[in-house]
């Protein structure tokens, strides 16, 4: 029984989405799409309550595990999808792409990502990397009849595959020279701490197949021209569900199986982080396109989770998870605003198209400057406790160059989201955005409350995440 | 909880928060919402200077620790807590900016557009200010002391005049870089000392070798904030750029929060640092008062000469805090309040010109004194004091601080005493070229004379500079206490240099 209760998340999405599909089918008419829509959100929400309810179990001869670890992660992966569907409902549909596959695909996406989460072998692990990474190539090509979105579906289709290879190339490696794939059973093999080179390198590659999948850089090329090239819709999903789950399966696999090889990785993490903090905060500057810099962004604020990782510590791992929680939600209230950046029926993505906007829409501007100013990590808006905790931890933990680049990395980037605001507040213009929708206006709302209320009560979050953090380190 | 038994001290940091609120809620036509905005923000700003008047009467003066203390549970995860209090250094500076707050907002008859967001960000700017000198937890004081930089920005930005966008941005990156190295301090101090507690860090004992990289830290963070020169930079093109009611914050209560900080934080906790430092903050000091009076000779715009005096007068203060006597340091907190209330009535006077008008060059300004004698006798009567004009509060703290120089180091004295001659000559330049001569332009010979809001603006002020002149015990009483505190903990960190430093002053 423990065990259905475990899978009901994962059950209610799929039965779900095969019922949502079969209607779709037979129904036939893109007016469904709205209401297929609903029905994914409604699942997601249900699979999100179950979820939270499930029991702590390993289950199926130690494939899959839950426990408070992979609740807080999925839960952060249901929010995301939840809001990047309900601001697909009106763009998707003003930009004639309102198919009802769409939200079928998510919720299968989804199913990937808790599989993601929820690993506690290689088998399953690479299992949901690989179901969650086929249906968003999917995603990303949407707009079928769009070059840019085409080119960004095979980028990112090409780039995955390269992904998935290395990634199962390391398990393999790790498996030969290991003898298992159980999680359990690697961390009793490296108790002693020590492996040999091929099982390092097998580690390096599954490292690398991750690190990917977060986009850390120097593995983050594919992320500006897809961010760009996909619909908005679509990279309001990107920038969120998938982040989270792969940075939780990060966190689960480097502290799970390879937990005592800490020595060994954590100079590779350090590297990674640096790279995607300085890179992400560099190649910003340059960008006049708003989701190429929201993609950028984004590379930093891996790096700057990463920087909990490199410590190996309990503390580190919970700093990684508030600094992920928080991004989430910075994430998709963000999204919420590029979304309704629309005038006279065509969606604009220049930062100068915001120019004026402060006048027009004081709200929508209000809310786009909490997350830049909470992205760029000023108090006391939650972008500043999520770097706090990293930076503190990272210090802590004698990382004293990593938090210093860290801090570094921060002023230049927060000269680029203070562009976005100058462009917002500052500049003349005339945006003439089109009426915001409700879906997007809720969407930037909650964003932006839960983003500025977070210094009020920052206890429980803190609170969850380091139970997570000792679920999982166990 | 504390002697009142509820929490005042949040209550007048948020009250204004929520002011901002309801402004922000309001709807209407655009002239209807200004109206109302402005009253909105002028009557929570006067209900909690109200409130912080009721503070002061009950402050007891004998205590060199904090008083109405709160303490709350706060980010439990890495041992911070909330905390709240005054002691006799930070009193007399969150009344300074609740005196001057209303002030600012009677001042900004002048914005028009977007008045909404406009006084929602003048409360939201009162919020943090009063947040950052009431905290008493270094958490909690970086926040409030960054986030000052949110409200400011878009007042500089969306406001301003010219050149406001380079201004606001220069503003921005400067604090935001040297803010980030106080983080460094802060997460370096939370390592080592295991607590944020403001009570507890500032007594505890830092190795010489960290202090000496913490000092650096602060400098960088504190020197940008209080414009220390050569700091300064971003301070002009701000204060020119930013509009009036902006420009009265900044340079009224936003500066002092940087000297606030030395004499916070600096000072306290890293004795030995700030010893080691003194020679350098000295000549900082000393070349601020001389080499920007000899700038603020050369400028042509009123703004910017009575920005780049606020300059040299932050050089004043910086020598008074790092004479580590009494006298030094409580005539350096003398000054930042006496400062604050004199740059006020300085800007006013220069946005009494602007809402009439007339640019602020001064080749095309003079003989106002003619035509409008009561703006002519307030513009003096400002001047006066700014230059430390006896009967006036600039003159007690100017002389507190020459004569806690005097005890330390007599070359400083002078020096920092000359910085008082040559701020007689800009500040007599000035008065001339606004007051005296003939018109510049027939148009300003018609100029009307102070009207009523004028009054209440400049009156207030007028009567506080002469009080803080005339009987500054009623303020200095209660900054003994914790200064004598604060100066015999630091001789006592470093005994065998201050022994030997007696002995060289003798």
């Amino acid at each position: 029984m423990t065990e259905l209760y475990a899978l009901l998340p994962a059950l209610v999405l799929g039965l779900g989405g095969m019922v949502l599909l079969t209607g779709g089918v037979l129904a036939k008419k893109s007016e469904t799409t709205p209401a297929v829509t609903f029905g994914a959100v409604v699942l997601l929400a249900v699979a999100a309550v179950v979820n939270l309810l499930a029991p702590d179990t390993l289950i199926w001869n130690g494939l899959f595990k839950t426990s408070l670890f992979t609740r807080f992660a999925d839960t952060l992966v249901y929010l995301g999808a939840i809001a990047a569907l309900i601001l697909s409902v009106d763009y998707n549909k003003r930009e004639g792409i309102a198919r009802f596959e769409y939200p079928i695909l998510v919720l299968f996406a989804v199913i990937g990502m808790i599989a993601m989460i929820s690993a506690a072998d290689m088998l399953t692990l690479y299992l949901g990397f690989e179901l969650q990474s086929l249906a968003l190539y999917i995603c990303a090509a949407l707009a079928r009849d769009n070059l840019r979105s085409t080119e960004a579906g095979l980028k990112y289709f090409v780039l995955g595959a390269l992904a998935s290879g290395l990634l199962v190339y390391g398990i393999s490696l790790v498996y030969g020279f290991a003898g298992t794939t159980n999680f359990a059973a690697l961390g009793e093999v490296f108790r002693s701490g020590t492996a040999g080179v091929g099982t390092i390198a097998g580690v390096v590659f599954v490292l690398v197949g991750i690190a990917f999948k977060i986009s850390a850089a120097p593995f983050h090329m594919w992320a500006p021209d897809v961010y760009e090239g996909a619909p908005t819709s679509v990279t309001a999903l990107f920038a969120t569900a998938p982040k989270a789950a792969a940075m939780a399966l990060f966190l689960s696999v480097m502290a799970g199986p390879f937990g005592h090889l800490t020595g060994q990785w954590s100079a590779l993490i350090q590297i990674l982080a640096v790279l995607s903090m300085v890179i992400g905060a560099l190649a910003a500057i340059g960008q006049s396109n708003i989701k190429r810099l929201l993609a950028y962004s984004s590379i930093s604020h891996m790096g700057y989770a990463l920087m909990g990782l490199a410590t190996g510590t309990v503390d580190g791992i919970q700093a990684s998870l508030v600094y992920i929680a928080i991004y989430v939600v910075m994430s998709f209230g963000v999204f919420g605003c590029v979304v309704a950046m629309r005038r006279n029926g065509q969606s604009v993505e220049k930062i100068s198209d915001l120019a004026g906007l402060a006048s027009e829409h004081p709200g929508f501007a209000f809310a786009m400057a909490v997350f830049m100013w909470s992205m760029a990590g000023i108090p006391p808006l939650a972008g500043f406790f999520a770097k706090l905790y990293v930076f503190a931890t990272a210090f802590n933990a004698g990382l004293d160059t990593l938090t210093i680049i860290g801090i570094v990395a921060s002023v230049v980037s927060a000269f680029y989201y203070l562009r976005v605001i100058k462009v917002m507040y500052f500049d003349k213009g005339q945006p003439n955005f089109e009426r915001v929708s409700a879906g997007a206006g809720f969407v930037m709302a909650v964003g932006a409350f839960a983003t500025i209320v977070f210094v009020i009560l920052p206890g429980p979050l803190m609170a969850v995440a380091g139970e997570a953090a000792k679920a999982l380190m166990g | 909880m504390n002697q009142l038994g509820f929490p005042i001290l949040s209550l007048i940091t948020y009250l204004p928060l929520l002011g901002a609120f309801i402004i922000a809620t309001l709807s209407g036509d655009e002239a209807k919402i200004a109206c109302r905005a402005r009253a909105i923000a002028l009557g929570f700003s006067v209900l909690v200077l109200v409130l912080g008047v009721y503070v002061w009467t009950q402050f007891n003066t004998g205590i060199a620790g904090y008083q109405f203390v709160e303490a709350m549970p706060w980010l439990s995860g890495i041992n911070v807590e909330y905390r709240m209090g005054v002691d006799g250094i930070s009193l007399f500076l969150i009344l300074l900016t609740l005196v001057l707050t209303p002030i600012a907002i009677l001042s900004s008859n002048g914005i028009k557009t977007r008045a909404r967001s406009f006084f929602a960000a003048m409360l939201l700017l009162e919020t943090m200010t009063i947040g950052m000198f009431a905290a008493t937890d270094f958490v909690l004081f970086y926040i409030f002391f960054e986030a000052v930089l949110l409200p400011m920005y878009l007042i500089i930005g969306v406001w301003g005049g010219e050149r406001r966008i380079y201004a606001a941005v220069k503003f921005f990156v400067f604090t935001l870089a040297g803010s980030l190295f106080m983080l460094l301090a802060l997460v370096w101090i939370w390592r080592h000392l295991g607590t944020t507690n403001i009570a507890v860090i500032t007594h505890a004992a830092i190795p010489a070798h960290a202090q000496m990289w913490l000092f650096l830290a602060f400098l960088a963070a504190f020197g940008v904030k209080a414009a220390v020169w050569p700091l300064h930079t971003w301070l002009p093109d701000a204060y020119g750029e930013a509009p009036v009611p902006g420009t009265i914050m900044l340079a009224a209560v936003l500066s002092k929060m940087g000297a606030y900080g030395f004499l916070r934080f600096a000072l306290p906790m890293l004795p030995n640092a700030s010893y080691a430092a003194e020679p350098l903050m000295f000549t900082l000091g000393v070349v601020a008062v001389i080499y920007i009076s000899y700038v603020a000779l050369a400028q042509t715009d009123m703004k910017r000469m009575i920005a780049y005096s606020s300059v040299a007068h932050m050089g004043v203060i910086i020598i008074g805090l790092f004479t580590f006597t009494v006298e030094g340091i409580e005539g350096a907190l003398f000054q930042m309040l006496s400062h604050g209330l004199v740059i006020a009535g300085l800007f006013i006077c220069a946005g009494i010109l602007t809402a009439r008008g007339q640019g602020l060059t001064l080749k095309n300004l003079g003989g106002l004194a003619s035509n409008m004698p009561v703006f002519a006798a307030a513009l003096m009567f400002f001047t006066l004091a700014n230059m430390g004009l006896p009967g006036t509060s600039g003159f007690i703290g100017e002389i507190l601080v020459i004569v806690g120089a005097l005890k330390v180091n007599f070359w400083v004295s002078l020096l920092g005493g000359a910085g008082m001659v040559l701020g007689v000559t800009y500040s007599l330049v000035l008065v001339r070229a606004v007051l005296f001569e003939k018109y510049a332009r027939p148009e300003l010979a018609g100029l009307k004379d102070l009207t009523g809001r004028e009054y209440a603006m400049l009156l207030p002020l007028a009567v506080l500079v002469m009080w803080l002149g005339v009987y500054p015990s009623s303020f200095t009483h209660a900054f003994d206490a914790p200064i004598n505190a604060l100066v015999q903990a630091h001789s006592a960190a470093l005994n065998p240099h201050m022994a030997l430093a007696m002995v060289t002053a003798k």
